[in-house]
């Protein structure tokens, strides 16, 4: 592999908190020097002249559903590596939810091969916390780490049974596994498609309180406290769930949350006229909890921004609201949302970059998301300001299930390496 | 108010987007019909060579029968299908039986169905005018005008009157709709439930909300009940249907304190003994449920006519 080169680049490192105009030389798949030092390519490396472009660790995406096995009409290992790509993304970890789900360590082990024979970005995966997603059985948690699976959750299954949540933190601890989980308290929000509330009312949609999150969540506090395990917060939408959240850290307990796009870039009335493309679980939320969310974000109690990326085809998607499914594709539209928070003032650059790329791999002990020496090479050149629509057509994703779509934003990936190969290059186009 | 001559959206999927005028005018149409009805000859032929075809995906006798007659004796070829008991059972989807009937050149169906947002996703889709007969939760819009109507012909207004809607609010698109024209049109609305029946944030439409049926109705013109629909309920909403009676019914005690010449209404079918009793459902003087019943065919008669004027220039504006 020849060396590459990267000159006049902005380097952003958001785990060493470097900012500078500089060089990075890729050797062998992995970050052989960086600074601002290094402004000539060595001999025989080949130059990428970065004129300005920023350049910061390949973004990790720690919320993603993958459509394989079981759902490949809406998602690949393919159309999801190329989208990941697309979107700056060099890691994507993917929730068990498929079809058969991954209880299974032999299901782990057919996820790890496929990603090996795309040869795209790289694809972890979570392991089920109870058999089949049925809340009462244990999976094979010791096996199932070793095996791969990089933490245990139901996806977006909350564990609802208090002694059996108490016995999945208890006995993960014992392996030192990370649970994560989907906090809504499943009896006040069965059939519900919606958060309670005026809109919800006009619309006559079925309609859990937006209480639900900060209800299952102090409960797991509470469970955590006592068990020691760590866990982490999926998804979180109210400022009610964040209050929750913020005190149990003030504890020292070992927990910590991310959130998704939708959640600080959209809010409830985006389902008016029954659009289901903004149907989501949890719900989009009142505007006072969106706002509430992007000051977690600033304050740093939601640590991890993930995409929480969903394909849905049409047949799932054109439907009456209650029937239609829910999620958004989310892996291409990640980067840009997250900026619109720089751009517009509310979070410190490599703040935000942070929640894309050291703080997950701190959270699931990757060795990816920083530039450091000796680092594996997983990289993402992107404009930050470049203005641009997001537009569905354009979508490497199988899925083009998005309401972002049209929308304006600023920030345009230009190239995303893995182990310093290229699986995106948009620099021509 | 400048008068209307038509209706600014192709389709009637709910009373919200309705002008006080468009009102107006459906419910001034809907009167020449009811003189019609009440004639010798009942028949026209305004709508002939007109296909509707009623698609009512819940089953329903009194709204499907009445917009049957409602296009029939204004001349249309009428059709009635129920998909729950036909294609969709072989795993059609809601789309492909709508696209079906627009491509047999239907030009206006009537949807019901028991999901909130399924009309209106209907009508996205087809070139022909859709009519809303009841849609989940959401809107019920023909009930709402033959409200309105059976009020205006006996009250000689809506403006100022005070109207109570009691009972299940929470799963009830007549409230939803009636909320929405009494108040377009300048009634004093109020909304009486258990706590457990009303709809978060409801006073955001603007109405006062009591959860004590007898103060609620104090002093009021109008007062619409509804029917409990435990078909709708997921678990437990009140705790039997006699502490229901007792606390929600409609009785004479519970009415004394409304205004004297105080109208009963109920859009049906009523649950005697659940939210009214059969006493105060069958007075004479006091019950306008017959008249809605006949307000309804022409107040479905008007919406008919007016939704089909203009369908030259409405067809191919659709997808």
């Amino acid at each position: 592999m020849t060396p590459l080169f990267f000159q006049d680049v902005r380097l952003l490192d958001p785990a060493s908190g470097l900012d500078a105009v500089g060089g990075l030389l890729v050797e062998a798949g992995r970050i052989a020097d960086l600074g601002a030092h290094l402004d000539a390519a060595p001999d025989g490396a080949a130059v990428i002249d970065g004129a300005g472009l920023c350049l910061a660790p390949g973004l990790i995406d720690m919320r993603v559903r993958l459509g394989e096995p079981g759902e490949e009409h809406k998602e690949t290992f393919e159309t999801l590596s190329a989208a990941a790509g697309r979107g700056g993304v060099a890691v994507v970890i993917g929730l068990p939810n498929t079809d058969p789900p991954i209880d299974d360590a032999s299901v782990v082990e057919f996820v790890a091969r496929r990603a090996r024979e795309v040869k795209g970005v790289k694809i972890y995966v979570y392991a089920a916390a109870s058999r089949g997603f049925d809340g009462k059985r244990l999976t094979e948690i010791g096996l199932l780490k070793r095996a791969g699976a990089l933490a245990f959750t139901d996806g977006d299954h909350a564990i609802a049974d208090a002694q059996m949540m108490r016995r999945v933190l208890s006995y993960a601890s014992g392996f030192d596994a990370l649970i994560i989980q989907h906090a809504e308290e499943p009896a006040l929000t069965a059939g519900a498609v919606a958060t309670e509330g005026e809109i919800a009312t006009r619309l006559g949609l079925p309609a859990g309180p937006a209480a639900a999150e900060a209800i299952l969540l102090e409960r797991d506090m509470r469970l955590v406290e006592l068990t020691g395990a760590r866990y982490h917060a999926a998804h979180l939408s109210t400022g009610a769930a964040v209050e929750e959240l913020a005190s149990a850290k003030r504890k020292g307990l070992d927990v910590s949350a991310d959130t998704a796009p939708a959640y600080f870039a959209l809010n409830e009335t985006e389902i008016l006229g029954y659009r289901t493309f903004a149907k989501l679980t949890p719900p989009l939320r009142a505007e006072s909890d969106r706002r509430a969310v992007v000051r977690a974000l600033r304050d740093g109690v939601i640590d991890i921004i993930a995409s929480d990326h969903w394909g849905q085809d049409q047949e799932a998607k054109r439907l009456p609201f209650v029937q239609a499914e829910p999620g958004i594709v989310g892996l291409e539209t990640m980067l840009p949302l997250a900026l619109e928070l720089y751009h517009k003032g509310e979070i410190d650059l490599l703040d935000l970059l942070a929640k894309m790329t050291c703080n997950p791999a701190r959270l699931l002990d990757l060795p990816s998301g920083v530039l450091t020496v000796g680092a594996p090479a997983d990289l993402v050149l992107f404009d930050l300001d470049r203005p641009t629509l997001i537009d569905v057509a354009r979508f490497a994703s199988k899925s083009k299930n998005s309401p972002f779509d049209g929308r304006p934003v600023q920030g345009v990936v230009m190239a995303t390496l893995v182990d310093g190969r290229f699986v995106y290059d948009g620099r021509d186009g | 108010m400048p008068a209307a001559s038509q209706l600014s959206s192709p389709h009637l999927l709910g009373i919200e987007g309705l002008s006080p005028a468009e009102i107006e005018l459906l419910l001034d149409l809907s009167e020449h019909y009811v003189k019609m009805n009440r004639s010798g000859n009942k028949k026209s032929d305004v709508l002939r060579g007109r296909t509707i075809i009623n698609v009512f995906f819940e089953a329903s006798t009194r709204t499907r029968t009445s917009f049957e007659l409602a296009g029939k004796r204004l001349g249309a070829d009428v059709i009635n299908i129920s998909p729950e008991v036909s294609a969709v059972r072989k795993g059609e989807t809601l789309l492909d039986t709508a696209l079906t009937l627009d491509a047999m050149h239907a030009d206006l169906l009537v949807v019901r169905h028991p999901e909130s947002g399924a009309v209106q996703l209907i009508a996205e889709k087809v070139r022909c005018a859709v009519v809303n007969g009841g849609d989940g939760a959401h809107e019920h819009p023909t009930q709402a005008l033959l409200d309105a109507l059976a009020i205006r012909r006996r009250l000689g207004r809506l403006h100022g009157l005070v109207v109570a809607i009691c009972g299940d609010i929470l799963h009830s698109r007549v409230a939803r709709s009636n909320m929405l024209l009494l108040k377009t049109m300048g009634a004093d609305v109020r909304v009486v439930a258990p706590p457990t029946l009303m709809p978060a944030d409801i006073d955001r439409y603007g109405v006062s909300v009591f959860h004590d049926l007898a103060e609620g109705v104090r002093d009021a013109d109008i007062v619409m009940m509804l029917r409990l629909q435990q078909e709708r309920m997921r678990g437990s909403y009140v705790p039997s249907i006699a502490e229901y009676f007792h606390f929600y019914g409609l009785d004479r005690a519970k009415l004394a304190g409304a205004k004297p010449d105080a109208l009963i209404m109920h859009p049906g079918p009523m649950n005697r003994g659940v939210e009214i009793d059969s006493d105060v459902a069958d007075d004479i003087n006091r019950s306008l449920i017959q008249e809605q019943v006949e307000m309804g065919v022409a107040v479905r008669m008007a919406c008919l006519d007016l939704l089909t004027r203009d369908l030259s220039t409405n067809q191919g504006t659709g997808q």
